[in-house]
């Protein structure tokens, strides 16, 4: 048994439902009892849907489970076949569902029924939303395609060269619910084609059951999104013999990556200079005001794609240093610990947010990138967020085209998470000209009622906390004298911490217990080299 | 009773459960705690329908079951009283912890009563537990309310003495304005349940009267009636006419002198019904179906039809308790379609087919039929908002008359430039 006070991932089915709603023609029978109804609010309310899900409820109550509740799913999968008239059919059960064991996967099957039915066992005590959409994709894939794997002959990755025809490819992964899908496919197409690519389909976005069984067809698969693809583009490797690309396009690096493995993996002739890109974050990146962004400490917590990836930007494309790095999803621990390694930090695993909460305490960053959860964190904290990763708010729907991937995608991130750092910029001259006679009081900052003096405060509360923990801790107990704390005064507050933080860690080094005047001057010098 | 049709129908349903009302439960008790016995269903279900992420800790939380607490139920009475074990130490503010039974703990039949007993004894009073259902195989959304209610009456101390009871969470203000008009005409005695503290409860006996302010605490009732309270039969305080026809109906159980009650109401009446005007102008004449959800469909429809000149296409309502809807029943025209139950395809070609001018529907279907050009209202603001008593009257009008207003504003013509 697990407390949970908020969840960041829902129970598989709802991951399944995220495949249904994104595709068409498939519809989607859920034996779950009065009340499960409330999922297809995600995707009215948060993703704004003008339709509902294709999901039909068997919403069974207590007086049912006296009598046959076989038969009440029976009724239900004849009724939803046909009013929707599906092309392909998902029949599963919710957490409830699976306690009665009425398996009214194998009930639909002996129907009689003329369309393909897809038994889904997604084991809600022990799986989570992103398990349960990735296996949905999995069983729909491979339940429509299993019987072409014999018939298919060897496959060629490289086969358009002598077909003359362009190469092609399938883009796995994007669906309803996950972060910017919706623009990140558009910008990937337009990518591919600009290099000569085309697109054999998209799915489970847009696609239909027609659609999967081409599948084959194309040369080569991108799995766009591991979380939800991997398993089928890893199934498709195995039975049919197509390779798929790993790299995740998020980023002026990654995304050049992604073009070298794609072509390679086509067998197209790859430049052996650096890739031309089109993205403006370098050029951004390397202007002059963008100094101030030197070595700022960031704090990164998401799902594994969307925060490996941040990770990745943060340190080698902005110049920014990652002081954490972690993810709710167990599938993707590992990879998310194999970048943390990296970075020389310990990745931090948890579905509990006051964990990533404390950690983030803990860190002390200048920067948070987070789901919505730690942007409600950071606000606490007084620290500037950008959010870069699911579970989705309303907010993460933008009206504007706003992709993560691609070209398009490093520009977008460059604003998403610069902007709230000038904003943070701001908060600091606020606080620096408050003295003035210009300065008017009560100035309302993008943090609201937090924001502002209160917000400086409260951000220096936490610096002074971090700083006592600090000493607590070390037992070499280091005395700011106060000739010390008064030129530490001097130093604009918005480096004030940093600037602690390096004398004193100077001082434990050359071993001196007083901090003064002169030990903060020689640690200035001494950290400059 | 009046001519009203009632008929049913079931199939598939699209409502929220009871777990849904801890939503607005902890609000008004912010001493509690509700530990929801369940899945991460249940998880994920409170804080979508409340979209919750604004707490720091909220005063609710989910026990998931793990496949190895179905395994051995004996486990997972341990480990639930590991993780309220663990809740009390890091929340030491809780005074009252309701735990909440779900689907998956029915179907196991985790014990739940058993569990607080047993809690209660290892905690000697230091914190009450309390055990009621909010699964969907049992309740729709607003019953998740009565049961919590009716957890709450055994610890009401006993009195004998003659006192109004309230019945039903209010909202702050209102409670405050009801109780101070009570006083006005004398009822001097007035109190609250639920109250604004869970240790604060009122008392209860032969000499009370209870007043419900909601359409749905059956149970609750039920239980107050067993411990020597009276209920007084009413409509609901919805609307200047169902708010006067309530406290006329407590005043005559007090014997209050009707001369007393007509001048404190009166100009109550005047401001609110000169208040409701312009929204009048705006609904009378239109179209209303209501789908349902929050079980207060028949109260809001009766309000509509009488005080605002709605016209009724039909009243869905998840359950119908006959006995605590006929004063609002007799209010309603004749051949009212009031349907009880639900088979959600079958009422949403209803709904397209009567093309009204208003739906009154949850939050999973509310976009899909502005899609289709119908304008809507969400059932769940319609729990969370201050709407009660007759100076409220105007705000619950306006609440149907802003979507109607919108849709106007965004059909206009283009300004055309002179």
């Amino acid at each position: 048994m697990e407390l949970t006070l908020w969840t960041y991932e829902g129970p598989p089915h709802v991951g399944a439902m995220r495949i249904a709603a994104s595709m068409k023609g498939v519809h989607y029978v859920l034996h779950a009892p009065q009340g499960d109804t409330y999922a297809d609010l995600l995707f009215t309310m948060i993703e704004r849907r003008g339709e509902r899900p294709p999901v039909t409820y068997t919403t069974f109550q207590a007086r049912d489970l006296g009598g046959d509740t076989a038969e009440l799913v029976k009724r239900h999968i004849k009724e939803a076949v046909e009013r929707f008239e599906p092309k392909a059919l998902l029949v599963g059960e919710s957490c409830t569902a699976e306690l009665i064991q009425d398996q009214p996967g194998s009930l639909a099957q002996g129907m009689g029924l003329n369309l393909p039915i897809v038994n889904l066992e997604l084991p809600a005590y022990s799986k989570k939303e992103n398990w349960g959409a990735s296996e949905t994709l999995y069983q729909l894939v491979r339940g429509l395609l299993k019987e072409k794997i014999a018939s298919e002959t060897k496959h060629l990755p490289s086969a358009w060269k002598t077909e003359g025809r362009r190469p092609r490819v399938n883009i796995l992964g994007p669906s309803l619910l996950g972060f910017r899908c919706r623009d990140d496919v558009l910008e990937i197409q337009k990518l591919l084609g600009e290099n000569g690519i085309d697109i054999n389909i998209v799915a489970p976005l847009g696609a239909t059951p027609a659609d999967l069984i081409r599948v084959p067809n194309a040369d080569i698969n991108i799995c766009l999104y591991p979380e939800i693809a991997e398993s089928t583009c890893n199934w498709l490797e195995r039975n049919f013999g197509i390779p798929f690309s790993r790299t995740v396009p998020i980023g002026v690096n990654a995304t050049q990556n992604f073009l070298k493995e794609v072509r390679e993996l086509l067998g197209m002739p790859v430049p052996n200079h650096e890739e031309e890109h089109l993205s403006r974050l370098t050029w951004y990146s390397k202007s002059v005001d963008s100094n101030y962004l030197t070595g700022k400490r960031v704090f990164i917590f998401g799902d594994g794609t969307h925060a490996i990836a941040a990770a990745k930007i943060a340190k080698e494309e902005l110049g920014f240093e990652v002081v954490g790095l972690g993810t709710y999803s167990r599938e993707m621990a590992r990879p998310v610990r194999t970048a943390a390694k990296e970075l020389g930090i310990e990745a931090l695993i948890t579905n509990n947010y006051l964990e990533v909460e404390a950690a983030m305490t803990e860190a002390a960053p200048e920067l948070v990138l987070g789901t919505q959860m730690e942007r409600h964190s950071a606000k606490r904290l007084g620290i500037p967020c950008a959010v870069i990763s699911t579970p989705m708010h309303v907010q993460d729907v933008p009206a504007r085209y706003s992709p993560q991937m691609g070209w398009e995608g490093a520009n977008v991130i460059f604003d998403d998470w610069v902007h709230p750092l000038m904003m943070g910029l701001e908060e600091h001259l606020i606080g620096m000209f408050r003295h003035d006679f210009e300065f008017v009081d009560g100035h309302q900052s993008h943090l609201g009622h937090q924001g502002g003096l209160s917000n400086h405060e409260q951000k220096q509360s936490i610096e002074e906390s971090q700083h006592n923990n600090d000493s607590d801790t070390s037992s070499d107990s280091l005395i700011w004298t106060s000739e010390g704390k008064a030129e530490l005064a001097k130093v604009p507050f918005f480096v004030r911490g940093k600037v602690r933080r390096n004398t004193e860690k100077y001082a434990r080094q050359a071993g001196c217990r007083n901090i003064d005047s002169e030990t903060l001057l020689d640690a200035k010098a001494h950290f400059r080299k | 009773m009046s001519g009203v049709s009632l008929l049913k129908e079931t199939g598939p349903r699209e409502v929220f459960c009871g777990l849904t009302s801890i939503v607005w439960l902890h609000r008004r008790m912010p001493d509690a705690f509700f530990l929801v016995v369940g899945s991460r269903t249940c998880a994920h279900l409170i804080q979508s329908a409340a979209g919750v992420m604004i707490f720091a800790e909220p005063r609710f939380g989910t026990a998931i079951l793990e496949e190895r607490d179905l395994a051995g139920l004996a486990d997972a009475h341990e480990e639930l009283d590991r993780v309220v074990n663990d809740l009390l130490a890091r929340r030491p503010e809780i005074r009252t912890l309701f735990l909440v039974g779900s689907c998956p703990s029915e179907v196991i039949k985790l014990d739940l009563a058993r569990v607080a007993e047993r809690l209660n004894g290892a905690l000697k009073g230091r914190v009450r537990v309390l055990n009621y259902s909010g699964s969907g195989i049992e309740t729709t959304f607003t019953q998740g309310e009565d049961g919590a209610l009716k957890a709450l009456i055994p610890l009401m101390p006993p009195t004998k003495e003659t006192q109004l009871l309230l019945v039903g969470t209010l909202a702050n203000a209102v409670e405050d304005r009801l109780t101070n008009l009570f006083k006005r005409i004398g009822i001097q005695k007035v109190f609250s349940f639920p109250p604004r503290q869970s240790t604060d409860l009122p008392a209860i006996g032969p000499g009370t009267k209870v007043l419900l302010t909601q359409p749905y605490l059956t149970e609750t009732a039920r239980a107050l009636k067993d411990r020597g309270a009276e209920i007084i039969q009413a409509p609901f305080p919805l609307g200047v006419e169902g708010s006067q026809l309530w406290m006329e109906a407590a005043a005559r159980s007090f014997k209050v002198k009707d001369s007393l009650v007509k001048e404190t109401l009166e100009p109550l009446i005047l401001r609110a019904n000169k208040a409701l005007i312009p929204y009048k102008n705006q609904l009378a004449g239109k179209r209303i179906f209501l789908l349902p959800e929050s079980q207060i469909e028949i109260p809001l429809a009766r309000f509509l039809q009488r005080e605002c000149g709605m016209e009724l296409v039909e009243v869905g309502t998840p359950y119908l308790n006959r006995e605590m809807m006929q004063a609002e029943l007799e209010l309603l025209p004749n051949n009212t379609q009031i349907m009880e139950g639900q088979h959600v395809e079958k009422q949403l070609d209803r709904v397209r087919q009567q093309q009204p001018d208003l739906v009154v529907c949850g939050m999973g279907l509310a976009n899909p039929l502005e899609a289709e050009g119908i304008s809507t209202k969400w059932s769940i603001e319609l729990v969370f908002s201050p709407i009660h008593g007759i100076d409220q009257a105007a705000d619950l009008a306006e609440l149907f008359s802003r979507p109607l207003h919108r849709h106007d504003l965004l059909n206009q013509k283009q300004l055309v430039h002179v």
